[in-house]
Parts: structure tokens; C-alpha cells; sequence
């Protein structure tokens, strides 16, 4: 009774068993006779490798971008709006003096004009970047010099390292301390901590509070140039220039508004008021429209654009816009060649049926069903295009790689477009094989066998 | 006498050839019993390859009813004449139609594989049976370096693995020299007497001189029908 049970239960496991060993033959199969004309199978393949691996490549190449573009976009806080005074271009007329003063650039009038105007303004975050040397003893750092308020950090999601950044107190109070960014202390301070060190810049002392993470969102966003003229500060490990945050009550009595320059035998002078203003929107909804309402007020207010708006919402949105043209266009490229890696290997699948119809009429002479025949021409195509596939995966994961060692770009694969272009290399066989697979199987077994 | 194993019944079987009407068979009736040792013969294009063909279910009478093993083959679908052709036909041909890229053993197996035989099975029959026809030594050759004797005694092995009701063979050793052809002659006649059904189309009368009974075709049909002792 025992026996019987378990007999019956047998059953539908043996002939899924049978199902699944016939499959693993017809691979064998198909694999040997793929293997048989190697040369054929490999130039057959190419068009899957080369469509699969470039894929995969300038989908990392480009994942690599979007998301370092992306990553510094939201470093910058996507509730926040970032005014930058820019100088404008100079009158051919006026060019002829050899010295004068340039007056241009965010004001501290703009500051209240937007903290009292505009109700979706959260937060307001005014700064003057002031570059110069800055001393320890012998050891100098040439970086810039920003003046804040101490929301700064918070504002821009830049952590402090060690220490504190400076309070309201210190700020109201006018008091001569400083918080070092990324990189600063090991060359001020190359043996002892940094906190509660002092530092020189020109006659004034400063007092080391804190340290900053790195930031590399500057680096690339392009930095308010403070001295267009020279080249920029000196850089850290991390290629951002240095910089140092001091409150800006600070920047604005130690250094004044007027800066002077050199360059090229001539001087010049520029007074700048504040060099940078981050404006912190209370709910991310309002971001657009309080960014047309600060672009109505500065027009109105300036009688040339020596500013300029950066919203990173709206540099996000654009990045995403962006990514998603790239992604289409690269899908069509996908598509394409994967379209022209199928009609290939179709091709050759066409010709390798008929080189085999001798083979087929055997078959099907010895007990093969149009479906068995069907089965072992189909396997082979998607043996081959998936072999494709895979060594297309392979190389199209080797290229990001040697990208991101070699050209210093920032690449990423994502999970899913090997899996997906493994599986649409597969897929490909399965659609370009069935033709031949069926003429394969159509065919008269009398006139196959009496083929030659 | 026994009811036959095998019977065709006024089978007529065309071919067009463009637009002109080709009669192959033209109501051919035979019976065909078990154990018989059968050579067809007659003049090129009588029909006889065609007639083999109906026989082993690789074609279909135009009309006309042929029963094999007691069942009506001639309503059957592709799928059920694949299945007989797999079981109860054995084929040898002329140009013995081995698979070029397979060895003996695996040539051997290809109709045990259709049958869904497991491997490990399928194997040791091949084996075997690659023994009985003497390629003990040439197992793991491929049809390319045996000869052409040696390439049909692989058919023959073939023919013989799903343990057929018929084994058909058109014009086994026309491909072959007159030893190679008596030494695969020799295997037929050891099969014969073992009891296999042999139905063999040859054109030489030394052939079929070995055979219990000659059927002689002309133009479709079935000239004469001779039984020997
Ligand atoms: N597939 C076909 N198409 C057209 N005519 C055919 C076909 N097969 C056989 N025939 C014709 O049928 C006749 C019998 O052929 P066959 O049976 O091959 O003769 P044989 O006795 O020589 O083996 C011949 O006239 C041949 O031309
Ligand atoms: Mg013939």
C-alpha cells in the first residue's frame, strides 16, 4: 500500500525529469555543433557581443555621469537657491583707464529685500569668498576665504569633521575664529591638532574651532570666481580648492568690500558685497516660483545682470531629462543592433539548415517529431546568442572598469542592465531562431534524406 | 498462416512534377509476414524506394490503406508516424545516412534518444549492439575514418536499437565491394534467422538469392511474388 502511494506520486516527477534531461542533451548537442564551426559561431555571435557590450559600457559611462551630477545637485539641496554675484562683461569705452573700481554683485540690500518679501524664503545664507594666503608659522595655503553665517554647513550638507563650526554669538560678537576645510590641517598643522590652533591671514589672527569633511561639489559646479583674473586657489586630494569659513561679520571688517588686483602689469579694483547667497525654500513645491520671484527682484534691482541664479531642482530635473534622452537613444542603439546581431545569426541559422538537411531527413527518419527538430535548431540559436550575450556581458562590465582605472571617470553598473541585456541576448535567439528552426522542421523527411 | 504484420492494400501513391501527373505505385497490394526474409526488385523507377517509404511511415499513400502491426498507419498524424518510424521500423539506406558529427555509439543511440531512453540505458544498448554488429574496437569513431562497411554495420546497429517489427533496407550494398556487401549480408542473415523481419530493395539477384521470397515491381506494381522452398 505503501509502494503504491509513492509509485503513483512518481509520476509527474519522472516526466519532468525526462523533459529537462532531453533539454541538457539538445544542449550538448548544440553546443558541439556550435563548437564544430567555432570560427562561424564566433563571427555569428560578434554582432550580439559588440551590441550587448557597448550597451552595458555606455550605460555605466553614462549612470557614471548622471549620477555624479546628480549626487553634487542634491549636495547643493534641492530645497535651496543659490545667487552668485557675477562680473559683468566691461564697456569697450571704459577699458581704456588703467585703473578704476568695478562695483557689482549681490548686495546685503538683495539679502533683506528677499528675507522680507518673499514668504516661502526659509532660510537666508549670505557669503563673501575672499581669496588669500593663510599662515601657520613657514607653513602657507593659498585657498579661498569664505564668510558665512553658521547655518552654512547645514545648508549645504557639509559636515564638520572635528570641532564645531562657529555659533550666532560669534558671529554677532565679531570674533576672529575659523573653521578649516578639507585637507587644510594637515598642511597648516602637519603635527599637532589643529583645534585651538592659530592661523594668520595678512595682520589678522584667527583661532582654529573646527574641520570640515570634504566636499567636492565645487570642484565641479564651478566655484564664484572671487579673482577671475588669476588662476585658482591651490587644491586638496580631493581636487576642491581649499577653503576656509570664517563668520561673516569677520570677512566683511577684516577684508572690507574692495578687493584689489593685479593682472597682466594693470590694476584693478572690484567691490563685491557679498559673493554668494543660499536661499532655503520651506517646502520644495515653491521652489520654482520663488526662484522667478528672486529673478523678478534682482532685475528689478540691478541695472545689469552681474548675478547669476543656479536652482538645483531644476539642474536635477534637467540632469533626469537629460539621462532619459540618453537612456532612449541608447536603447534605439540597443535595439538596432541587437535587430542587426539577430538577422546575422538567422542568417547563418538559415544556411546552417540547409547545410544540415541530410542530418534533419536522418532524424526524423528515426523516431524525430517536428517539435524535437524544432528544439535542437532553437536551443542552438539561443546557445549561441546567449553565449553572445554573455561574453558581450563580460566585456561591457571590463570596459567601465578599465574606464574608471584609466581615464579617472566615474562609472556604474547597475544590476539590472547586464541581467537585462543577458536575457534580451537570449530572447534574441529565440525570435531570430524560430524561423529557421521551423523551416528545419517542415521539412519532407523523403526529401531531406535524398538531399545532398 | 499467421495475419500479416505488414499490409499494403491497392496503395496508389503521385507525384506532381510541374504540371505533370507522376503514377509511382499505381494500387500496389502485399502482405508481409513476421519473420520473413524479403528482397524487392525491378527496374529503376518502378517504385520501390517508394514503396519502402510508405513502408517505414516516412511517406503517405495518395490512397489506398496500409496496416502495420494491425493498425491503420495511413490516418495517422506526423507526430504518430515520427513515434512508429522510431519504434517499430528499423532503416538502412544505400549511403548508409550516418550523422558526421556523432560517433558510433552516440550514431547508435540517436533513435533510443528520440524514444526518450535515459543516457545511462541508451548507452549500454549502444554498446552492445555496436558488439554485435563487430565494432567493439571502433566505438568512439567517428563515420569519417571507418569504412564504408564498417559505416553500414553502424546503420544496421542503428536500425536494430529500438528493437524494430521490420528492418527496411534499400539497396544496403549498393554502396559497398562485393566483400563488404556479403560481410552486411552476412549480419542480415544472422538477423533473419534470430527472427527480425528484413525487407530489402536490391538489384542484384546474387542478393536476393539469400532472401525466402522475391517481389518483383514493374511500373507500380507487383509483377510477380515468388516464395522460395
Ligand atoms: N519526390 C518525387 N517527386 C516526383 N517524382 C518522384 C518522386 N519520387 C519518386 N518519383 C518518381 O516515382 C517513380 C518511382 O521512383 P522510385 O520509387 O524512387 O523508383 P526506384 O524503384 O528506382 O526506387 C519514378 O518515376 C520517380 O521519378
Ligand atoms: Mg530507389
Amino acid at each position: 500500500m505503501n509502494g503504491e502511494t509513492s509509485r503513483k506520486s512518481r509520476i509527474p516527477w519522472q516526466h519532468l525529469i525526462v523533459d529537462v534531461e532531453r533539454v541538457r542533451r539538445t544542449m550538448q548537442l548544440g553546443l558541439k555543433s556550435l563548437w564544430l564551426h567555432r570560427l562561424r559561431s564566433l563571427l555569428t555571435g560578434l554582432g550580439i557581443v559588440f551590441g550587448v557590450c557597448s550597451v552595458i559600457a555606455m550605460l555605466a559611462i553614462g549612470e557614471g555621469l548622471s549620477y555624479e551630477a546628480q549626487e553634487q545637485i542634491r549636495r547643493m539641496g534641492s530645497n535651496n537657491i543659490i545667487i552668485r554675484s557675477v562680473k559683468p562683461p566691461e564697456d569697450r569705452s571704459s577699458s581704456a583707464e588703467r585703473t578704476r573700481v568695478i562695483e557689482y554683485g549681490l548686495t546685503y540690500a538683495d539679502v533683506e529685500r528677499i528675507k522680507l518679501t518673499i514668504p516661502t524664503v526659509e532660510v537666508v545664507i549670505p557669503s563673501r569668498i575672499i581669496r588669500s594666503d593663510v599662515w601657520n608659522g613657514t607653513n602657507r595655503i593659498d585657498c579661498d576665504i569664505i564668510g558665512t553665517v553658521p547655518s552654512y554647513p547645514e545648508m549645504r550638507n557639509h559636515h564638520v569633521a572635528m570641532g564645531r563650526f562657529f555659533t550666532e554669538e560669534e558671529l554677532e560678537e565679531n570674533l576672529n575664529v575659523c573653521v578649516l576645510g578639507d585637507g587644510m590641517a594637515e598642511k597648516l598643522f602637519p603635527l599637532d591638532s589643529p583645534l585651538d590652533g592659530i592661523v594668520r591671514i595678512e595682520g589678522d589672527y584667527y583661532k582654529v574651532i573646527g574641520t570640515m569633511e570634504p566636499e567636492s561639489e565645487r570642484s565641479s559646479m564651478g566655484s564664484p570666481d572671487s579673482n577671475p583674473a588669476a588662476a585658482g586657489p591651490a587644491r586638496n586630494a580631493t581636487g576642491a580648492p581649499y577653503e576656509m569659513y570664517i563668520p561673516l561679520t569677520a570677512a566683511k571688517s577684516r577684508f572690507g568690500e574692495m578687493l584689489v588686483q593685479r593682472s597682466s602689469g594693470s590694476f584693478s579694483a572690484e567691490r563685491v558685497e557679498l559673493h554668494e547667497v543660499t536661499i532655503k525654500v520651506g517646502q520644495i513645491d515653491d521652489v520654482v516660483e520663488t526662484w522667478h520671484i528672486i529673478a523678478d527682484l534682482l532685475t528689478a534691482n540691478h541695472k545689469k545682470t552681474d548675478y547669476e541664479i543656479i536652482v538645483p531642482l531644476d539642474l536635477l530635473r534637467q540632469a533626469e531629462r537629460t539621462k532619459r534622452i540618453f537612456n532612449i537613444v541608447l536603447g534605439a542603439i540597443a535595439a538596432i543592433s541587437l535587430l542587426v546581431g539577430g538577422i546575422g545569426i538567422m542568417n547563418i541559422m538559415l544556411a546552417t539548415v540547409t547545410e544540415r538537411t541530410r542530418e534533419i531527413g536522418i532524424r526524423r527518419a528515426l523516431g524525430a517529431k517536428r517539435k524535437d527538430i524544432v528544439l535542437q535548431f532553437l536551443i542552438e540559436t539561443v546557445l549561441l546568442s546567449a553565449s553572445g550575450g554573455l561574453i558581450g556581458v563580460a566585456l561591457g562590465l571590463a570596459i567601465p572598469f578599465f574606464i574608471t582605472q584609466f581615464a579617472e571617470l566615474q562609472t556604474k553598473v547597475t544590476l539590472w542592465s547586464p541581467l537585462l541585456a543577458f536575457s534580451i541576448s537570449a530572447m534574441v535567439g529565440v525570435v531570430f531562431g524560430i524561423y529557421p528552426a521551423m523551416r528545419a522542421a517542415n521539412m519532407d523527411p523523403v526529401e531531406a534524406l535524398r538531399h545532398e | 498462416m499467421d495475419s500479416p504484420i505488414a499490409r499494403v492494400d491497392n496503395v496508389r501513391k503521385q507525384y506532381l512534377m510541374g504540371t505533370v501527373m507522376v503514377e509511382a505505385l499505381r494500387g500496389l497490394s502485399v502482405d508481409f509476414y513476421a519473420g520473413e526474409y524479403i528482397t524487392i526488385m525491378g527496374p529503376s523507377g518502378c517504385g520501390k524506394s517508394t514503396l519502402l517509404n510508405i513502408l517505414g511511415c516516412l511517406d503517405r499513400p495518395t490512397s489506398g490503406q496500409y496496416v502495420l502491426g494491425g493498425e491503420d498507419v495511413s490516418t495517422l498524424d506526423d507526430d504518430q508516424l515520427s513515434t512508429i518510424r522510431g519504434t517499430r521500423i528499423g532503416f538502412v539506406f544505400q549511403s548508409y545516412n550516418l550523422i558526421q558529427q556523432l560517433n558510433v555509439l552516440e550514431n547508435i543511440e540517436v533513435p533510443l534518444y528520440y524514444q526518450g531512453r535515459p543516457q545511462h540505458e541508451s548507452r549500454a544498448i549502444a554498446r552492445q549492439l555496436a558488439r554485435r554488429v563487430g565494432l567493439d574496437d571502433r566505438m568512439e569513431h567517428k563515420p569519417f575514418e571507418l569504412s564504408g562497411g564498417q559505416q553500414q554495420r553502424v546503420a544496421v546497429a542503428r536500425a536494430l536499437a529500438n528493437d524494430p517489427l521490420i528492418i527496411l533496407a534499400d539497396e544496403p550494398t549498393g554502396n559497398l565491394d562485393s566483400t563488404s556487401g556479403s560481410d552486411i549480408l552476412g549480419v542480415f542473415d544472422e538477423l533473419n534467422r534470430q527472427g527480425k523481419t528484413l525487407i530489402m530493395v536490391t538489384h542484384s539477384d546474387e542478393v536476393s538469392e539469400r532472401a525466402g521470397r522475391v517481389i518483383r515491381l514493374r511500373d507500380g506494381r507487383v509483377e510477380r511474388d515468388e516464395r522460395r522452398n
